[in-house]
């Protein structure tokens, strides 16, 4: 029978074409070979649960950084190594958001940013301890997050200690012909309001500010009607909320409702005043309310780039993004100028870092027990349905309106 | 020391805020309390009403009110479609198989609307927000007094429908006798979907009531489904009168909890009354012995 196809292959030729393929199909892993390995950072944020809107806020901005930063070439220190997410849920849970950390640093994270609430953070950073990770906080205000001397926990942004200082000084120089003599604090149970709280509560009878009320409230609350209610009889010159973005929002609501006149609604670290959202869906709500919270410089070039790259992804350019895009390059920063995915270096460039490309109004970088101590709270105002930075001077965008118009 | 001043306001203001709850518990007492279902669904469905009523106005600028002729049919439809399609095909009958599937859908519910709606706090303005009612030196919101008459009219044509029709016969037969309502030939599978299509349907009826002073978010139904079930125990299971009067009690409850206890520890008494009825009288106000 004859045959159709007959192509006897020969040794040489088949040398020949294994070698080829050989060439062909392991050249790419040569060049993967020479692409340095990704560095993970883990993000460790509540994307579900009561606080659910913040952390995916904070994991955008943390997304956001980590693009610009390998779209800008990534780690030159180290041969261009890009920075690679691993995403966690804490679920707004403590002990979730400690074990999601340890899950990451044995999945390979060089460095940890967590964790948007105080008392996640606090979880978060204790876990990223045990094994000397890096861990960068990006929101949580929390002293105590700071003052356990973790030498691997770090805050770029300020604590509650700090914005309570900043807080009461604007309020003195807002309040300098003395139209305020008396306020009520409403503030949400856990650890940021309850400590924002207490500082205030201390430290506004040293202004001439005699503080009637403190009342607090629990995360999530259905009706603030019997709040507004307290005010109503207690009628203080100036309310103060601290408390989440869902609870301000009816807060605010029903005050308006209830026809609550105070002189001036004054937030700290207010969930809401400082958020674009708020101001564009209760513009005549938010009208005039100031806060004392964190804001970037409206100077900085940076930062008007960035807020304008997020709004371009159809986001609210909230607190929470910026700081959370700050943590993740104040780490890269240092991961840059270790040349090293060690710990032990990382740590020592955190401690050494002078960073300034944040687009915030602080001073110079300096890290004290991993604090940075030039970042600084502003007071913000809504004023014809934009938000001003009031104080300090050298970065305002406007002048403060106090009292409000009745 | 509490202003006496306050006191009425605050009254007032528990008892619209309980005609809320009530609302959200009228469709559980039939789920729960006449089908012996535990949908843990609920508060899930209730965000999902939400955000049918938010969309609605966002998209179309259809009020709220409006919205009561398109949601309520529209929650109907799906509760139809969930009990006939899903809850009843996966349970296969069995209680505890009917409580993980509702748990199921739950997380399906609220996982689907963190990807498609993110996890924004949603609400909307309505002409009517900030407007209220002066009432005993109480300034009472527009939208809670409709709120606290809409739960009313809900819960009498509830009550009427379950006590004047055939489909209310037919669903209380079912609650009591299964296999006899089989045999007399109620179609069983479809006066349980409708049972709970109702129940679901009442939902749309809570949201449509509810957003105009309120916000909505993947997790909003969290904050009312205890509530719901509290009430649902409180009253009776399967009353209605006794759902709004749960709902009202608690409602007063809280308030006063919240102003002689603080805002923190007003929910206090709401399961300490949660306890005490299940402790003394465990078929609730109005309930009576199977």
């Amino acid at each position: 029978m004859k045959t159709l196809i007959h192509t006897p292959i020969k040794r040489r030729q088949f040398l020949a074409g294994a070698g080829t393929a050989a060439l062909v199909t392991g050249f790419p892993a040569v060049l993967r070979a020479q692409e340095p390995e990704a560095i993970r950072l883990g993000l460790v944020h509540p994307v579900t649960g009561f606080v659910s809107f913040s952390g995916t806020q904070c994991r955008v901005g943390a997304e956001m950084a980590i693009a610009d930063i390998n779209a800008a070439g990534g780690i030159q220190s180290m041969n261009g190594a890009k920075l690679e997410a691993m995403l966690a849920d804490s679920q707004g849970r403590p002990e979730l958001g400690a074990s999601e950390t340890a899950r990451l640093i044995e999945g390979g994270a060089t460095g940890i940013i967590a964790g948007y609430s105080s008392a996640i953070s606090l979880a978060t950073s204790q876990e990223a301890a045990k094994t000397m990770t890096p861990h960068i906080v990006d929101v949580g205000v929390a002293d105590n997050i700071i003052q356990r001397n973790l030498e691997n926990t770090f805050r770029f942004a300020p604590g509650f200690g700090s914005v309570a200082n900043s807080a009461v000084e604007a309020l003195k120089a807002i309040n300098a012909n003395g139209d305020a003599k008396t306020a009520v604090i409403i503030h949400e149970e856990s650890l940021f309001g309850t400590g924002t709280a207490e500082l205030l509560a201390k430290e506004l009878p040293n202004i001439g500010i005699e503080v009637l009320e403190v009342i607090r409230h629990a995360n999530p609350t259905r009706d603030f009607t019997n709040i507004a209610l307290q005010l109503r009889s207690l009628q203080p010159d100036l309310i103060i909320p601290a408390n989440y973005y869902n609870e301000y929002v009816l807060l605010a609501r029903t005050l308006r409702q209830q026809r609550i006149a105070a002189k001036g609604i004054y937030s700290v670290l207010g969930g809401a005043a400082s958020n674009l959202q708020f101001v564009q869906e209760f513009p005549d709500a938010a009208e005039n309310i100031m806060d004392c919270n964190h804001w970037y410089d409206p100077n900085s070039e940076v930062a008007v780039q960035r807020r304008a790259a997020a709004e371009e992804k159809g986001l609210f350019y909230t607190y929470e993004i910026f700081l959370a895009y700050n943590a993740v390059a104040f780490l890269a920063d240092a991961i840059e100028r270790a040349g090293s995915t060690e710990n032990e270096a990382i740590i020592e460039a955190l401690n050494a870092s002078t960073w300034d490309n944040h687009g915030m109004p602080y001073g110079p970088t300096v890290i004290e027990n991993g604090q940075n101590m030039g970042a600084q709270a502003v007071n913000t105002q809504v004023q014809g349905g934009e938000i001003q930075v009031i104080l300090p001077e050298e970065f305002a965008s406007a002048e403060a309106i106090f009292p409000v118009p009745a | 020391m509490v202003d006496p001043v306050i006191l009425i306001p605050s009254l007032i203001n528990g008892l619209t805020t309980g005609a809320l709850y009530a609302l959200v518990a009228l469709g559980l007492t039939l789920i729960y309390g006449v089908l012996h279902i535990i949908n843990f669904a609920h508060g899930a469905m209730l965000m999902m009403a939400l955000y049918g009523v938010f969309f609605l106005n966002r998209l179309f600028g259809i009020d709220p009110y409006v919205a009561l002729l398109i949601v309520p049919p529209a929650m109907f439809a799906i509760g139809y479609a969930l009990q006939r399609g899903i809850i009843g095909r996966a349970s296969h009958g069995r209680d505890e198989n009917i409580l993980l599937v509702t748990l199921g859908l739950s997380i399906i519910i609220e996982n689907m609307a963190l990807y498609f709606f993110r996890s924004d706090t949603r609400t909307i303005e309505t002409p009517y927000s900030f407007e209220v009612v002066e009432f005993a030196g109480a300034f009472v919101p527009v939208a809670k007094v409709v709120a606290f008459f809409g739960a009313l009219v809900t819960a009498a044509l509830l009550w009427a429908f379950m006590s004047k029709t055939d489909l209310g016969r037919a669903i209380r037969a079912l609650a009591k006798e299964r296999k006899g309502a089989r045999l007399v030939g109620i179609d069983v599978d479809h006066v349980f979907a409708m049972s709970f299509g109702i129940g679901v349907a009442c939902l749309g009826v809570a949201a449509c009531l509810l957003m105009p002073s309120y916000y909505v978010n993947p997790q909003v139904g969290y904050g009312f489904v205890l509530i719901a079930f509290t009430t649902v125990v409180l009253g009776g299971m399967g009353s209605f009168v006794g759902a709004m009067i749960g709902g009202l009690v608690i409602g007063v409850v809280e308030a006063m909890g919240g102003l002689f206890l603080g805002d923190s520890l007003g929910q206090f008494g709401i399961f300490a009354i949660f306890i005490l009825i299940l402790m003394f009288r465990p078929t609730g106000l109005l309930g009576h012995k199977v």
